[in-house]
């Protein structure tokens, strides 16, 4: 990357709560989001942020993406004022679904009382852009604005791609991150059908009785600015997204390539546009989704690129799959985490698997020691379709 | 069945419907236009649907355009009955 890019705000809404500081720092502590196997945001609720018109006029992907960019503006000091030309500030909001509960209702709206009982609002609260579309208008942000759809890479590429924005010049600053709303019947029972679940709805990463992933709802929204622009205007820099990579698979519809290669592909990317080495990783936020085939891979790409000596863990184990969000979720948490130094654990791992012998940081979190350097952590996020995306952070 | 169409049945709706949408309840009457109220294009596909749901009277494209107040509304559909 030549500009630099600074991550001067953060905001999120998880099962850990409402708040970024309160997911990581709840994370750290070793407490789960995860109830009867449901990774909900039980916390939220809607109305406390926003008006009965802005909660009716959004599906809750975009209710949680809303409420999260409201912490991450106001943490960069742009609550009053933006800082910048509006026209130069873009919005970039990935998903995996979309508004899937709109949809659901409206279906079932039509089926039993016929066309007519159709909400007019339907459409425009179940697009995958409406995310994107609400944090817009809420903030006035008046560059371009759209969604990254790409499964559970969705988050991680809308935070790659709006880098690129600021970089290529075409904005000064990008409100970027991804949301997911989608613990609905049929998500949740096409999930199920495809054997993608924990029939024990335990979210164990790496371990050798993981049986699949937990299902989490929940956003995360970063405000990216060029870093000279940010450092003119005196803003507190968290941390530098210092590289981005993205491969794709090509390979299967759901499964990851065995040997790791498409994951193993865009870590060495985001570390080569990090202009960093192997040895310079402190860290590594898993995608770690718990289920039997991805872990493996990761581990295999992990172990390739990195060695096998780096600290891994999974944020998952937590708070569930956010699907579209968790590459965003996992960024912010890792950000946080780095500026504590810490390596925050992946909860429930008790029993090693047979050849996946990484440091998974079990069960409590540890201390990093960076030797007075900056801290450096690869945030992974692999999506079904082969959608491989990672950003490099680093944090001074 | 459709209800029978009455200024005061269709009053009842409007207003009825009208804090669905967030409007401040206090802030409705015959004269408040909806830009007052802050009731929009997609507010008013929504009341559209409720009063043909109702009274079976079909609200679309102008006359949507031709309403101002909550007044104009109920004129409109009482002006469709029969």
């Amino acid at each position: 990357m030549n500009r630099e890019i600074v991550v001067t705000g953060v905001g999120a809404v998880t099962p850990l709560g409402v708040g970024a500081r309160t997911l990581y720092e709840r994370w750290r502590a070793g407490e789960s989001g995860i109830r009867d196997g449901v990774g909900a945001a039980n916390e939220f609720e809607p109305t406390d942020y926003l008006t009965v018109k802005e909660a009716r006029r959004s599906d809750r992907f975009a209710q949680f993406a809303m409420v999260a960019s409201d912490e991450a503006l106001a943490e960069a000091g742009w609550k009053d004022e933006l800082p910048y030309d509006p026209n130069r500030v873009a919005t970039l909001i990935g998903t995996g679904i979309g508004g899937i509960g709109t949809l659901e209702a409206n279906h079932k709206l039509m089926l039993e009382k016929g066309p007519k009982a159709v909400s007019p609002l339907s459409i425009p609260l179940l697009m995958g852009n409406a995310a994107s579309a609400a944090v817009s208008m809420r903030h006035d942000l008046r560059g371009q604005s759209f969604a990254t759809l790409s499964a559970c890479a969705a988050g991680a590429h809308a935070i790659g791609t709006a880098a690129r924005m600021i970089q290529t010049g075409d904005a000064d600053a990008v409100v970027t991150g991804g949301s997911e709303a989608a613990l609905t019947p049929l998500a949740t029972s096409a999930f199920a059908a495809l054997d993608a679940l924990s029939d024990l709805g335990i979210s164990r990463p790496f371990d050798a009785q993981r049986d699949g992933f937990v299902m989490g709802e929940g956003a995360a929204v970063l405000v990216l600015e060029d870093g000279d622009r940010a450092r003119e205007r005196g803003a507190t820099i968290l941390g530098r997204l210092a590289g981005y990579g993205s491969t794709s698979d090509a390979y299967h519809l759901t499964a990851p390539n065995k040997d790791g290669i498409g994951a193993a592909g865009a870590m060495e990317a985001a570390l080569r546009d990090a202009g960093f080495g192997p040895q310079d990783v402190v860290y590594v936020n898993a995608h770690g989704t718990s289920t039997p085939l991805n872990d493996r891979a990761e581990t295999i790409a992990i172990k390739q690129v990195l060695g096998d000596g780096v600290p891994v863990s999974s944020l998952k184990s937590a708070i569930g799959h956010l699907l579209g969000a968790a590459g965003a979720v996992e960024a912010v948490a890792t950000i946080l985490a780095m500026r504590d130094r810490v390596a925050p654990p992946t909860l429930n791992y008790e029993h090693p698997d047979e050849g996946m012998d990484l440091d998974y940081v079990p069960n409590e979190a540890r201390t990093l020691d960076v030797n007075g350097k900056p801290a450096v952590a690869l945030s992974n996020a692999f999506g079904f379709g082969g959608h491989n995306a990672v950003l490099c952070l680093e944090v001074e | 069945m459709a209800a029978t169409i009455t200024p005061e049945a269709v009053e009842k709706t409007v207003y009825g419907a009208l804090p669905q949408f967030g409007v401040d309840e206090s802030q409705i009457s015959r004269d408040a236009t909806f830009e007052e109220l802050d009731v929009d294009s997609l507010d008013l596909a929504e009341l559209s649907q409720i009063i043909e749901d109702e009274y079976g009277v079909q609200l679309k494209g102008d006359d949507v355009g031709k309403i101002k107040t909550v007044g104009d509304a109920i004129d409109l559909v009482v002006s469709r009955a029969g």
